[in-house]
């Protein structure tokens, strides 16, 4: 196989559009039921959140603001008075297992010791309290989650090999059981199965338990998902721990596992499309040492069952702005389904974190015929709205800010955000991908396609 | 600090943010974090607006944190410049330039050096004011520094325009219903002779600004934006205005007679003849407007005595009270805003007419108000609108905070005599849906929910229903139920009883009977 051509990074001016990372409350509070999110900001951050969130804000949510004032700003008051007056509140009123606290741009730069308040609170308070630093100064949407993960996995347990070696012991006979149809090999695989794997990443726990199975089928049975359902349902981490993402935004969460609490990570393409869940499963199998079992009749048929959708997209164009960090395995599926990506923006690229994505995306490059495209890192929006002028691409996966005036330039779009909210990983979710990319593309509005652009401003954009 | 779930008005830069995004062609450059620029979003999807919001950041980091924001800010400034060569870009400060206490006017003056376009500091502070204090400020901002600079290059014009004109202050990009009704009130002074002279902020170039005092006076339909540039206008230019808000009948007239009042100042020199517009009111409140009729209609008799609650920004939620008391014989039990630096009017314009005012900018508050006082219907923002559907009392959106809901297609205009049959329509359907609700409990209905507590907060309470005794308060009619749970409650707390049974709440029901 010849050498696959390697990417061309370039890095703009990171003046572009995404969400602040702490909107990843939305997200966690749900995932962990009994956790209470406390974001330690400003008016502004609140505002963002209430408008951001929208909906979800009017339903009860267990996360609030503790808005700061003015005395705040200049240390009038004392934080840790403060802090445990609402964390008190919180507790009263809600009872939570664990009070996430995330730190925003302000507590940055006041330097507001929130590490260090925080383990006296809580044992003032009788609650856990993790303390995540997502703010706007160093991170974009997506990676405020990666805080969070990072300063939950020091909250994880010790692994202890005798007791999950006997809960092992006792799903391994589920397994055999289950899958008669291959009885040696199953029964021979499941004295092979890592229960020492531990997935990292916030996933609905409709998704989280379809990529179980998807393991399961390969006689992998999973220790623990970090983060679970519960907060005290945390998993068991240690040396002997082996640890693998299942989004492309994990790498604080990566390193933290890795070095901090010496985990070995399983490096692999995200298990995103039918071909990121194929390749994400593979590589596990690898390190466990197991054959995988029927995962190439699974992938053609999930391929097949997606043929209406891939005739939609076959020889479209598409652009990403780059907002959320999903963008390298996205591209990588939709390129594979024959379309054609002219540019990836992101906001952050981890060569490391993502190595096996990228080296997936390059050969799914040439075994498509078309050439890698390029890889914009903290791009320059205004740059990429002169370019896609230029380029005409059919679709831009772009942030709400410019979905509406590009739709208005007869370019249509696909709001970035819903990738991140809709169930996109394994391989059954490879329609929805499709369903969401499709979607701008089949409904053309009949009054305007082919008409001149519907913008109100004369000059060029 | 202050434990906080939502809020009101937003953050001051949002303020500068639409004023300056309404103007035409002037580009407003945040100094603040990734992630801030979220008011594109909201402008792009609440407004569908098809063109890019000129909004742009730059970008505070931890190289900035470290180094400052040195040439950053310049550069950003002058690369906006040569990109899209705006007539004024404005520096917007945020929560994080507030702490970082940077020299931005330094920033500004250096970047005007070179740029083509005007370059100005938005003088607001993110922890003294508000987002509708910041609007105020901005737009005064702007008009000054345009009419100080005509003056100086003498190319002022102050001349009455010879036809009779106005200035509307205060129309801009996401207010409340502002497009429809800056459209109703066009034609409410284009049909009493007066001549529009500009409308600022929205869509106005800034090169017109000095054309401003032209017009015979100023017209600032919302308290929240526009009177502090009004009242500039006032002292330097003599220009006198109007801040009656033509919402409902009788505000509408009101309106038109100060305007009267306010042309007859001149007409009588400039067009030899005095104005009367009696005439014009009586025929708009008898046939333009249905609201005159319908409040004598059998519907509105209907509604008399009911009870509502009334919250919002100060104009809306004053001029709402007006009409439900005034026009409609509706009660209002509390009327409420959430512009606290405008307190003092709001409880002169509401004195009289509800019986409890109720001025804050804590939802919770509002919110365990309207529990507790269970008005037939809310009349408020989209916050009371969710209150509302917890309590199950309807809820007719009157203010901002906004929602894409608030941004319908159709003409919804809340001013003028338009206004005033979009304002009873509102109105009537409120308690409309809440009756038929009520009619449908009343008569069997399909109620097969469990109680409503009808408390917001979260408060513990440690009496215990007994399962019979559970089911009796289902055999009441949803629209007293909730009163007649905690009065039975109440009851059981007096008489130190800590498990309510059936015989309980007959008790209760006795003695709460009169
Ligand atoms: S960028 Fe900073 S100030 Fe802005 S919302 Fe995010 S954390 Fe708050």
């Amino acid at each position: 196989m010849k050498t696959p051509e390697t990417p061309a990074f370039e890095c703009e001016t990171g003046n572009y559009h995404t969400f602040c990372p702490i909107s990843c409350v939305a997200w966690l509070y749900q995932k962990i039921e009994d956790s209470f999110s406390l974001v330690v900001g400003t008016k502004t951050c609140g505002y963002f959140l209430q408008n951001a969130l929208g909906v979800m804000i009017f339903a009860e949510p267990r996360y609030a603001m503790a808005e700061l004032e003015e005395g705040d700003i200049s240390a009038q008051s004392n934080d840790q008075k403060e802090l445990e007056k609402i964390c008190l509140q919180i507790r009263d009123d809600r009872n939570p297992s664990v009070i996430i606290w995330i730190g925003t741009c302000t507590t940055e730069i006041i330097k507001m010791d929130l590490e260090g308040i925080a383990p006296k609170l809580e044992r003032q308070i009788g609650i856990p309290i993790v303390v995540a630093r997502a703010n706007g100064l160093d991170y974009a949407f997506t990676q405020g989650e990666d805080t969070v993960l990072a300063a939950m996995a020091h909250r994880c347990p010790e692994y202890k090999w005798c007791e999950t070696n006997s809960k092992r012991q006792d799903q391994s006979g589920r397994i055999r059981v289950n899958t008669t149809s291959n009885n040696k090999i199953t029964s021979q695989k499941s004295e092979l199965t890592g229960s020492n794997l531990v997935l990292f990443g916030s996933l609905p726990s409709s998704v989280a338990s379809q990529l179980n199975s998807e393991l399961k089928r390969q006689s992998i049975l999973i220790s623990g998902w970090l983060p679970s359902q519960k907060y005290d349902e945390l998993p068991g981490l240690g040396g002997d721990v082996y640890v693998c993402g299942v989004n492309p935004f994990l790498s604080r969460t990566a390193t933290t596992l890795m070095r901090r609490r010496k985990c070995q990570l399983i490096g692999a393409p995200f298990p995103i499309g039918p071909d990121g869940t194929r390749a994400w499963i593979e590589k596990i199998c690898s390190v466990f040492n197991i054959k995988p079992d029927g995962l190439e009749e699974k992938e053609n048929r999930i391929w097949k069952n997606i043929e209406d959708y891939i005739r939609v997209v076959t020889g479209k164009s598409v652009f990403f702005m780059g907002d959320n960090l999903l963008e390298i395995s996205l591209a990588r599926f939709l390129i594979r389904c024959g379309m054609i990506v002219y540019e990836i923006g992101i906001p952050y690229m981890d060569r490391r974190y993502q190595a096996a994505e990228l080296l997936l995306l390059q050969h799914t490059c040439i075994k498509m015929k078309t050439p890698v495209p390029r890889i914009v890192e903290k791009p320059d929006n205004y740059g990429q709205v002169q370019r896609m002028h230029e380029l005409k691409p059919h679709l831009a996966i772009t942030g709400m800010a410019h979905a509406n005036p590009l739709e208005a330039r007869n370019i249509d779009t696909k709001w970035s955000v819903e990738f991140t909210f809709a169930q996109i990983h394994g391989s059954g979710n490879a329609r929805d991908i499709l369903e969401l990319v499709t979607r701008p593309l089949r409904c053309k509005g009949g009054l305007t396609s082919g008409s001149r652009s519907l913008s109100k401003q004369t000059t060029i954009i | 600090m202050k434990l906080a779930h939502r809020m009101y008005a937003g953050p001051a830069h949002i303020g500068t943010l639409r004023v300056a995004s309404s103007f035409r062609n002037v580009h407003a450059i945040m100094h603040a974090p990734l992630g801030d620029d979220h008011f594109n979003v909201m402008r792009s999807m609440s407004e569908r607006e098809r063109d890019f919001t000129p909004v742009t950041a730059s970008v505070v980091d931890r190289h900035v944190l470290a180094r400052g924001s040195r040439d950053k800010v310049v550069s950003n400034i002058s690369r906006k410049d040569e990109e899209q060569r705006p007539d004024l870009i404005v520096l917007t400060p945020t929560c994080t330039s507030s702490i970082l206490q940077e020299d931005l006017q330094n920033f500004v003056d250096r970047a005007s050096l070179y740029s083509e376009s005007d370059v100005i500091l938005a003088d607001v502070n993110h922890y003294r004011v508000n987002e509708l204090q910041a609007s105020d400020k901005t737009l005064e901002q702007i008009v000054r520094h345009y009419l100080d600079r005509a003056r100086e290059e003498g190319s002022s014009n102050q001349s009455l325009t010879d036809a009779p004109s106005a200035n509307i202050i205060g129309i801009s990009t996401p207010g409340f219903h502002n497009q429809h009704d800056c459209r109703e009130l066009k034609r409410l002074l284009r049909e009493s002779g007066v001549s529009i002279n500009q409308i600022i902020p929205e869509g106005e170039f800034l090169r017109n600004l000095k054309d401003l005092p032209r017009a015979w006076f100023n017209t600032v339909p919302y308290r929240e934006m526009g009177l502090m540039a009004a009242t500039f206008l006032e002292k330097e230019y003599g220009m006198p205005h109007l801040s009656t808000t033509p919402i409902g009948i009788s505000n509408t007239a009101d309106f038109i007679v100060q305007i009267e009042k306010l042309l007859n100042l001149w007409a009588p020199v400039l067009l030899r003849k005095k104005l009367n517009y009696d005439l014009y009111v009586e025929n708009q409140t008898k046939f333009v407007s249905q609201a005159a009729w319908f409040s004598k209609s059998i519907d509105c008799q209907n509604l008399a005595g009911k009870e509502a609650a009334v919250s919002g920004d100060a104009t809306h939620a004053a001029s709402i009270t007006k009409i439900l008391v005034g026009e409609m014989g509706i009660r209002v039990s509390c009327s409420g805003t959430y512009c606290k630096h405008d307190a003092e009017r709001f409880n002169e314009q509401v004195r009289g007419l509800c019986d409890e005012v109720i001025i804050t900018e804590d939802h919770t508050e509002v919110g365990d108000t309207i529990a507790r006082i269970e008005p037939s219907v809310i009349f408020g923002t989209q916050m009371e609108r969710h209150i509302g559907k917890r309590i199950d009392i309807p809820c007719g959106v009157i203010s901002s905070p906004v929602h894409i809901q608030n941004f319908p297609l159709g003409y919804r205009p809340f001013l003028g005599y338009e206004g005033t049959n979009q304002i009873s329509d509102l109105i009537y359907n409120s308690f409309n849906l809440g009756m038929e609700d009520h009619s449908l409990d009343v008569f069997g209905g399909h109620d097969t929910k469990g109680i409503s507590t009808k408390s917001l907060s979260t408060d513990k309470k440690n009496i215990d229903w007994a399962p019979e005794a559970e089911s009796e308060p289902k055999r009441i009619p949803g629209f007293v139920r909730g009163k007649i749970k905690r009065n039975t409650e109440i009851f059981a707390k007096q008489n130190n009883i800590s498990e309510i049974t059936v015989d309980v709440t007959y008790a209760a029901k006795e003695r709460s009977s009169p």
